[in-house]
């Protein structure tokens, strides 16, 4: 069987720190003093693909949905082993619905194959950590006509199948996909790897293959984000340093934690 | 279109109703139609478990396929029941299968799903204004959805579950499946031993970057073993590599709900926030007063985790002593 052919979707996000703010037009995530990052599971989608690429000496591309700045984050993952990009360029803006995102990414991957053959496996991140809409993977398998399992938290590709580990309460449960095939990764399946000072000196040179985002607007639409309303804190000092430890266990048996 | 009802979409395990349909049923009451359960691999009590929810109708979908969980294939059942019954809208909880099934049904039938509402109403209309959560629950978005069918999930935990007694007429819903579909099932489970776990434990210490090394939780799981919790841990703990991503509390881990919450030189950055804001009660324990974890909780310690715990233990083990 010829090398194994894997891409991996992410999506460009603002870093929030401790508190996120919104625009004055109610929009968008306020970013202007925060740097940009890859979704959470996205990272570990990322790791995964190398991993795979590198085990079964196979090739990793890197495909996003957005705006020209998110060259950036095309770049970071190839900076820890990705070794092609593409830019699904999103220019009128970043309010893309679930529907018209899925339709451009499944048009896109299937330029991409026809070009260069087709994908054995399509990783996604589980859900972005900013719209966390749940089903951007899934329509794009659909589209695609491939099999498709979410929450991936182990991923073992054999000759023909994929076996899947999936974390449910109790323990895990098990998925067996036939190849090619699509899968939503979360974190914790791995520990992605930092980048070294020559996997960025590499990443620089990686063309980023841009294709235009098609795709009709869906029938979910944004009219604004907005701050759930916070109860007012106010928080209590129980003491300063080893000294409180009192006050902390007479407020533990407060709380009714405390059997002594 | 019969816009005269809503069809929910039931989790189980096993046989045992998920909290999260429960929640689906309450919510979906609001919508002022009659509700419709659609159960695969239904047995008679989880059509009573719908029929005390106020599901009038309780559908059993019926196919090979469909006897353990295969998310497409249950997905695409429900797509063809909503083709035979033309409801107003499809309703699941916002779960790890509630929201992959709804997905499909929306891929399926290529209509627009909104995951993770807050809530729903009876105004209806050809569009819907609803709000759902962004970021965890750190932001939220108010959305228009329109559609002929409106396929919406309830985030968990937002609407409390209100038992309501109906008489059901019970139904079976043969779909046709095609045989790919099989790949799709899940092929097996491994249970873990039981015990307390980060969502079942009342008492949860948690700690962060401030904790410094894997070797510096040590006073963290003394205090939690005394108290018959567990330990947590923050992104940036699981990020070092310090501590295993089970532990991980936050947005892209565990969500905990503990009577107290032990925060300890943990900052308090919106992913952690988010898994921890459920807590009861949150004592933060920090060097720094300013720290976010501090001036949201309810609860602080100023102070060094690394001197503050121990004393903690002392203390309870002295008064157990005593």
């Amino acid at each position: 069987m010829s090398s194994l052919r894997i891409a991996v979707c992410v999506k460009r996000v603002p870093a929030p720190g401790s508190r996120i703010n919104v625009t004055a037009d109610e929009q968008s995530v306020d970013a202007a003093n925060l740097g940009f990052t890859t979704s959470p599971h996205e990272e570990c989608a990322v790791e995964a693909a190398v991993q795979l690429a590198e085990a079964h000496g196979g090739s990793a591309t890197v495909i996003t949905l957005g705006p020209p700045e998110a060259e950036e984050q095309l770049r970071y993952a190839a900076s820890v082993g990705i070794g092609s990009a593409v830019l699904v360029s999103a220019a009128d803006g970043l309010n893309w619905d679930p529907q018209r995102t899925a339709a451009a990414l499944a048009a896109a991957i299937e330029s991409v194959e026809a070009r260069d053959g087709s994908f054995d496996v399509i990783l996604f991140g589980n859900e972005s950590a900013d719209a966390g809409g749940f089903q951007v993977g899934i329509r794009v398998a659909r589209a695609l006509g491939r099999p498709v399992v979410n929450g991936a938290k182990g991923i073992d590709v054999g000759d023909a199948s994929v076996t899947i580990r999936r974390a449910i309460d109790a323990g895990f449960e098990v998925y067996e996909l036939p190849r090619p095939c699509v899968i939503g990764v979360k974190e914790g399946i791995n520990l992605p790897r930092y980048p070294t000072m020559k996997g960025r000196l590499a990443s620089k040179k990686v063309a980023v293959d841009v294709i235009e985002g098609l795709g009709e607007p869906g029938g979910q639409a944004r009219v604004r984000l907005h701050r759930p309303a916070e109860k007012a804190s106010s928080t209590i000092v129980l003491g300063h340093g080893p000294e409180a430890a009192s006050a902390v266990v007479d407020l533990l048996a407060e709380l009714g934690v405390l059997a002594l | 279109m019969s816009a005269n009802e809503v069809i929910v979409i039931i989790e189980h395990d096993r046989g045992t109703i998920a909290s999260g349909s429960l929640e689906a049923l309450t919510a979906a009451r609001a919508l002022g139609v009659d509700v419709v359960a659609a159960v695969c691999g239904g047995t008679d009590s989880l059509a009573a478990a719908c029929a005390g929810c106020g599901a009038s109708v309780v559908v059993d979908l019926v196919h090979p396929l469909l006897a353990d969980y295969n998310p497409q294939a249950w997905g695409e059942a429900v797509a063809q029941l909503v083709t035979e019954r033309a409801p107003a809208a499809v309703v699941a909880c916002g779960t790890e299968r509630g929201n992959e099934t709804l997905a499909h049904a929306a891929a399926s039938l290529d209509l627009p799903m909104v995951a993770n509402v807050l809530r729903l109403d009876g105004s209806g209309g050809a569009s819907w204004a609803l709000t759902r959560v962004q970021w965890g629950g750190s932001l939220l978005e108010d959305v228009t959805l329109n559609a002929p069918v409106k396929l919406v999930s309830i985030s968990h935990h937002a609407v409390e579950m209100q038992p309501l007694a109906v008489a059901e007429q019970r139904v079976t819903f043969v779909p046709v499946l095609e045989d790919a579909l099989a790949s799709g099932i899940v092929r097996d489970r491994v249970v873990r031993e039981s015990g307390v776990t980060l969502t079942t434990a009342p008492v949860v210490v948690g700690g962060g970057r401030g904790v410094g090394s894997p070797e510096g939780f040590a006073p963290l799981e003394e205090l939690a073993s005394l108290l018959g919790g567990v330990v947590g841990c923050s992104r940036a703990v699981t990020n070092n590599g310090w501590r295993n991503h089970t532990d991980q509390v936050g947005q892209t881990g565990t969500r905990i709900a503990p009577d107290i919450y032990f925060a300890c030189g943990i900052s308090g950055a919106i992913q952690h926030w988010v898994g921890a804001m459920a807590s009861k009660k949150i004592l933060a324990i920090n060097t720094d007063k300013d720290a976010n974890m501090v001036t949201r909780a309810d609860y602080a310690v100023i102070g060094d985790l690394h001197q503050v715990i121990p004393a903690i233990s002392e203390e309870i083990r002295r008064r157990r002593n005593a």
